[in-house]
């Protein structure tokens, strides 16, 4: 799998090079416009992760390129304007998804899942790890073939964890992504310790191959046995 | 005190004593000018007198008031020759004959002297005169008159006057009491030809824009800042997050990133919480379009269901009615949000209770809290914190208070039967 990253600033898009590297992509950077430009006439992408405020030209145009080309879908637009006018003129143009600067990195590992899920073969709804998969479609977790019976909230938990394997998921990057948008309230997670607490019993009870360890006591990371 | 009474108070004291003055004024003059016209009565009866005198002398044997209203007395020469006309004040004694008494009456009297036939006389002529306490009294009454008659006019052309000359003034000043910086965009203007009003309504215009260009200055200023912070903020978060994830750290130091981690998180809540305030009071959400609360309300309660469980808290909402507005949906649900996360996140730690109620005009929410109230006029101020709490960015009933002022919502707080009332008018 192939990403580009077109982002200006340089640490981020180092950062986000790192992460992603880090899930087995594939990942390459342009810092202006006209890089991004080269680039995307020489290589095809997976997934594109695009800065709208670009310093020599509007991300929005590269969009626009893409579209013509019939390679817009796998945009991820990256903005620091929470704009809902950026957003729809984005999502307009074919882009799969936007994301608002700041993000957690498991937030945006998922994005990307999901647009590359999206784009291959239909049918293919499932999540795999270990003995533990995740369909999808039906919203139901199995261990081999022992349906877990998960809450709706447990799912979406546990989903997040299986987008982001051994990777750090933060107990506020859950809280968004799971409960979500918090913009105000609390750094208490209390509850979300009682939540992992049932999830992590449901996994140990029905023996699956993975298990959800405790980071430090700023997240979680879900890892095989 | 109104301007109109005001005046009116002054006007009518000043008038008091103007007419006052002119009373006692026109009262001396008038006694004079009484006493110049009977003393010129007074000569001509003299000249009279003496003339006939003159021509019959028995006339001069007449002595007493009684029978005419002179008296004629001879005098020696010597006095006679030196006498001088003298006119004085004095009372006579009149008797009608239906009475019994006699009535006083003030008089003048001219006592002169004469010669006649080698014999010298003293006359002595009296004429009754107006009574003064009459006149005083008449005067008085006249001048009551004359006062209420010109206060009774000067409260009418002054009600005219004001409200004609003043209306400008008037609509300047309602325009003024409702003009809220920000959120108006044109400046109180009222059309007038004095130059006073014309003055006043460009002082407080100058005045106005000055404020507003340092209100939209200091909007900017946050909303830049705030914008301009999110891309370091991301970056600093996202590297701790790597870090960490890395995971060959020593326990402590993995702490120490974990504190700063949580730091620069609530850094950038307060961020995005500053960046929507400046777009709500920007304006930028403008996709209006009708809003049933009780979704936006049933929607959001269960992502606080978790917590409610955790916490023992029991919630009870009443849909008594169907509550719509017009406005946007995002904001809707921001508001409806954060008023919820209020209610569970400042309710007591065991078992506490929110309690929703939706009624045709109202949203009334009521949660179990600290037994203490909060300050009703400092709550929806930037950064107000009750207590040492500071895990909350002290803006999300800011942001509550920005999006009610936004669509005209009123919003009060009360705290009552220990318990924290929340209620919103639509």
């Amino acid at each position: 799998m192939k990403l580009l990253i077109i982002e200006d600033e340089k640490e981020l898009a180092g950062l986000l090079a790192e992460s992603l590297a880090r899930e087995q992509f594939v990942v390459e950077s342009a810092g202006d416009f006209d890089t991004a430009m080269e680039k995307l006439g020489v290589y095809n992408y997976d997934c594109i992760l695009l800065d709208i405020g670009l310093p020599d030209g509007n991300g929005l145009d590269i969009l626009r390129q893409l579209k013509e080309e019939g390679k817009s879908e796998n945009v991820i637009i990256i903005s620091a304007r929470d704009s809902l006018d950026d957003k729809l003129a984005g999502l307009d143009l074919g882009a799969d998804d936007y994301l608002t600067k700041p993000f957690h990195i498991a937030e945006l590992n998922a994005r990307v899942k999901a647009v590359l899920r999206r784009k291959e073969t239909d049918g293919k709804h499932l999540l795999e790890f270990g003995n533990l998969t995740l369909d999808l479609k039906e919203r139901q977790a199995f261990v081999k073939d022992n349906n877990l019976q998960l809450n709706r909230k447990e799912f979406d938990i546990l989903n997040y964890f299986l987008l982001n394997k051994t990777r750090l998921v933060t107990k506020t990057a859950l809280a968004e992504h799971v409960w979500g948008d918090n913009i105000d309230q609390a750094d208490n997670f209390d509850f979300i310790y009682y939540q992992m607490k049932n999830l992590r019993k449901k996994l140990r009870d029905n023996d699956a191959g993975i298990e959800i360890e405790s980071v430090y006591g700023v997240g979680y990371r879900s890892i095989e046995k | 005190m109104k301007l109109l009474n005001q005046s009116i108070k002054h006007i009518s004291i000043s008038i008091l004593a103007v007419v006052g003055i002119w009373g006692a004024v026109f009262y001396y003059n008038m006694i004079e000018e009484i006493k110049e016209n009977v003393d010129d009565g007074l000569e001509n009866y003299k000249r009279q007198i003496i003339y006939k005198a003159n021509r019959d002398t028995a006339l001069l044997s007449r002595v007493d008031f009684d029978e005419a209203f002179y008296s004629i007395h001879p005098i020696d020469k010597q006095p006679a020759l030196t006498f001088t006309d003298q006119y004085k004040d004095t009372v006579v004694h009149i008797r009608g004959i239906d009475e019994v008494y006699a009535r006083t009456d003030p008089a003048r009297m001219l006592t002169t002297a004469f010669e006649d036939g080698g014999k010298y006389y003293e006359l002595k002529i009296i004429n009754p005169m107006i009574e003064k306490n009459d006149l005083i009294h008449r005067l008085l009454i006249n001048m009551i008159w004359l006062y209420a008659f010109l206060v009774i006019a000067i409260i009418i052309i002054n009600n005219i006057v004001l409200q004609r000359l003043w209306k400008p003034f008037y609509q300047l000043l309602q325009k003024i009491k409702t003009y809220r910086l920000g959120s108006n965009e044109n400046f109180p203007e009222v059309k007038t030809r004095t130059r006073e009003f014309n003055d006043l309504q460009k002082a407080v215009n100058t005045l106005l824009s000055h404020s507003t260009q340092v209100y939209d200055q200091q909007k900017q200023f946050i909303g830049n800042a705030s914008h301009e912070l999110q891309t370091p903020l991301a970056i600093m978060v996202n590297k701790l997050e790597l870090l960490l994830e890395k995971g060959n750290l020593n326990d402590e130091d993995a702490e120490k990133i974990a504190e700063t981690m949580n730091m620069a998180e609530r850094l950038i809540r307060v961020n995005k919480s500053l960046l929507l305030l400046t777009k709500i009071e920007n304006k930028q959400f403008l996709d209006e379009q009708p809003v049933s609360v009780n979704r936006v309300v049933e929607q959001r309660l269960p992502d606080l269901k978790d917590i409610a469980d955790f916490r023992k808290i029991t919630i009870s909402f009443v849909q008594e009615a169907e509550l719509t507005k017009e406005m946007d949906p995002a904001l809707a649900e921001i508001l409806v949000s954060n008023l919820l996360r209020n209610a569970f996140f400042h309710n007591t730690p065991k078992a506490g209770a929110v309690n929703i109620t939706i009624s045709e005009k109202k949203l009334h929410i009521i949660n179990t809290g600290k037994d203490m109230p909060l300050d009703a006029d400092k709550i929806f101020d930037r950064f107000y914190k009750s207590g040492s709490g500071n895990e909350h960015t002290g803006l999300g009933l800011t942001i509550i208070k920005a999006i009610c002022d936004l669509y005209g919502i009123s919003i009060t707080y009360q705290y009552k039967d220990r318990c924290h009332h929340f209620t919103l008018i639509f």
